[in-house]
């Protein structure tokens, strides 16, 4: 079943196309793999997804309902979380904080809640930070709960980006290159962390470079290229894909036998 | 040593010169067209052996020898943090505040007239606190709501004779409505290009005052505010209740007080809650905070919002105390004021706040005495301020969750 779909998207930035008719699905409980070259279009199609920009033509269906022109933060608050591909932590505010933000949409006390510091108030908060606490000892940064994001080395800022999105528990979650910068052992731990977070039924769409992660780790492939998708399919077919291979090490020059 | 300082005394050597060619023309040069060199060399060799004195000072203190001394001092100095620390907070607090209760009896009414300065500016530096410490915009018209409300409480108690704790509640009232007029179409917009929208609304408040003569009487202002009035029991012939004006500057100093306090508090409070934190996320970045569900424009109308009901209450206790207000007190200069005192204070700390409002408000009174060169001086003590602690007097420190956990 589709949970999250795109419905011929088509991105034009003045006559450029970003994005022509493309479709794709993210079905309920799996993890697909989108990779392609740098510029494929890749990031575009997660800025569509977010509702950071409105795409030309086309559709975005999640859990049967259109999202299309619907604000980022209202999307967020429906179930979509993502990561940043040059990571945006809120970076002097502490790992907890950072977390705390997350649980924005799920908390609604306003300004005289806060004034008067109701009970109700008092227990939304400890709620929010409940939630945050559990989001970062779920990606095994609880011990930098008090440091300032800005402060933490780089992976566990990576790791912290994923918590944060991770706070709200959203139903679909977009990891925009969370591997980028690890070295081979975290990279393996990453997949690990990807694979539970699977298990906790959000549905992942993983953009990576890395190869190891995206064959290691994904259900299913969508490869673009340019703005258009040119293969989709299990890891196995796309790493036999001859337009996959044509995209990453250009077309071959003779054949041998 | 003075090998190590050498790079420093070369400085310190250029900028004597320097200054020396600064003095010159300031002092050498004479309306008659006659040139002089006595005074100038008198001034600057008194400056100069005052600095040196200074230096030599410095010089000694880097290199250690001063540390028989120092050391001490630091250590007990930290060890008195330390006890501070360990001090459950509402010793202090009560310390403070039973401090500002006496503040008036003990002193005299100049003293008392500066501090309910300081306590007004405390409550608008707050307000600004909200807009720019917390969401991160540069707001260059704040002073306009210190008008709007200010000019509320005038308008409506001398035309209409509405006392001051019916139009309190109003003139907050009317200056959010301000703030939403202006925010709502421009908070769409980012950094500098808001900084001068801000300018603009503030200089548009402050020439309407100025022009709309059959309302705000123009630059003559408004004359003759009623100050506030509070009933109070009377015990002759049974009981019966009288209006009673503060019309003592020591008793207007308490509602001043309550005011600051109540701003503190409130801000206090906003800045730990799940709005502070939405409004620091988009301090610090605004596309993550929307993607992160936070509903930016929402929020930051709403800390304009905030920021301008807290000036609001503040010009409303203006206007009473002053019983007069004019266009005069809303300038632009006051706007950069304000803003200079959260700069200056820290920007993103209270406590700092607070002690940038009483810095800039104390500091020009101190130096009365210096009469024309006061605002030189004040001006100086600034830049030497930032110089030597750019992320404000007291920066901010991150609270610490966990500890209250676990």
């Amino acid at each position: 079943m589709a949970h999250l779909e795109l419905k011929n998207i088509t991105v034009r930035f003045g006559g450029l196309y970003a994005l022509s008719e493309l479709s794709f699905a993210i079905h309920t409980g799996e993890i697909l793999g989108l990779i392609g070259p740098n510029g494929a279009g890749k990031t575009t199609i997660f800025n569509v997804l977010t509702g950071v920009y409105k795409p030309t033509e086309g559709d975005v269906i999640f859990e049967g309902e259109s999202i299309l022109g619907k604000k980022p933060h209202k999307i967020f608050s429906r179930g979509v979380a993502r990561t940043f591909q040059n990571i945006r932590l809120f970076s002097k505010m502490t790992a907890l904080e950072n977390t705390m933000v997350a649980m924005h949409c799920r908390s609604t006390k306003g300004v005289m809640g806060a004034l008067l510091r109701t009970n109700s108030q008092k227990a939304e908060e400890a709620y929010i930070k409940e939630k945050a606490l559990e989001a970062l000892k779920f990606m095994g940064v609880i011990q930098f709960a008090d440091t300032v994001a800005s402060n933490l080395p780089y992976g566990s800022q990576r790791r912290l980006e994923i918590a944060r999105a991770l706070a709200s528990e959203p139903k679909v979650l977009l990891l925009d290159e969370p591997a980028a910068g690890m070295n081979p052992s975290e990279s393996s731990e990453l997949m690990k962390d990807i694979a539970r977070i699977s298990e906790r039924g959000i549905d992942v769409l993983l953009v990576e470079h890395d190869m190891k992660v995206v064959m290691g780790v994904c259900n299913r492939i969508v490869c673009v290229e340019h703005g258009i998708k040119i293969a989709e399919g299990s890891p196995q077919e796309i790493q036999n894909n001859p337009k996959v291979i044509e995209a990453y090490l250009g077309q071959p020059a003779a054949t041998h036998d | 040593m003075i090998q190590e300082f050498k790079k420093i005394w070369k400085q310190y050597a250029i900028t004597m010169l320097w200054l020396l060619g600064l003095l010159w023309p300031l002092l050498g040069i004479h309306p008659d067209g006659t040139l002089s060199f006595k005074q100038t060399v008198n001034v600057w060799s008194y400056i100069f052996a005052g600095t040196f004195i200074c230096f030599i000072f410095y010089i000694i203190n880097k290199s250690g020898n001063f540390e028989f001394f120092t050391k001490p001092v630091v250590n007990t100095s930290q060890k008195l943090g330390d006890i501070v620390q360990a001090m459950p907070s509402w010793i202090w607090k009560s310390a403070l505040l039973i401090g500002a209760i006496i503040y008036p009896i003990l002193t005299g009414r100049y003293p008392t007239d500066v501090v309910i300065n300081v306590l007004l500016y405390i409550c608008l530096g707050l307000g600004l606190y909200v807009v720019v410490g917390l969401a991160g915009m540069l707001d260059l018209g704040h002073i306009a709501f210190y008008g709007v409300g200010a000019y509320t409480y005038a308008i409506l108690n001398v035309q209409y004779g509405i006392g001051f704790w019916v139009c309190f509640p109003l003139a907050g009232l009317t200056a959010c409505i301000a703030g939403c007029i202006v925010g709502y179409p421009t908070l769409r917009m980012r950094g500098d290009y808001l900084a001068i929208v801000t300018l603009g609304f503030g200089e548009i408040v402050r020439i309407i005052l100025n022009n709309w003569m059959s309302l705000t009487n123009g630059p003559n202002g408004i004359l003759g505010v009623k100050t506030i009035g509070i009933l109070r029991p009377v015990m002759e012939n049974g009981l019966t209740f009288e209006i009673f004006w503060v019309k003592k500057l020591e008793y207007f100093y308490y509602f001043a007080l309550a005011l600051a306090i109540l701003t503190i508090i409130a801000v206090t409070r906003i800045n730990f809650s799940r709005i502070g934190r939405a409004l620091e996320a988009i301090r610090e970045d605004e596309t993550a905070a929307e993607l992160m569900g936070v509903n930016t424009f929402y929020y930051k109308l709403l800390a304009y919002a905030m920021g301008a009901v807290f000036a609001g209450f503040a010009g409303a206790l203006f206007a009473a105390r002053m019983k007069f207000v004019s266009p005069e007190s809303f300038t632009f200069l006051e706007s950069v004021m304000v803003l200079s005192m959260v700069v200056l204070g820290g920007m993103s700390s209270i406590p700092g706040i607070i002690l940038g409002v009483i810095a800039l408000i104390v500091l020009p009174e101190v130096f009365r005495e210096l009469e024309s060169y006061r605002m030189l001086v004040f001006g100086l003590t600034m830049i030497i301020m930032m110089l030597f602690r750019p992320s404000g007097l007291i920066a901010a420190k991150r609270k610490k969750m966990m500890e209250t956990k676990s």
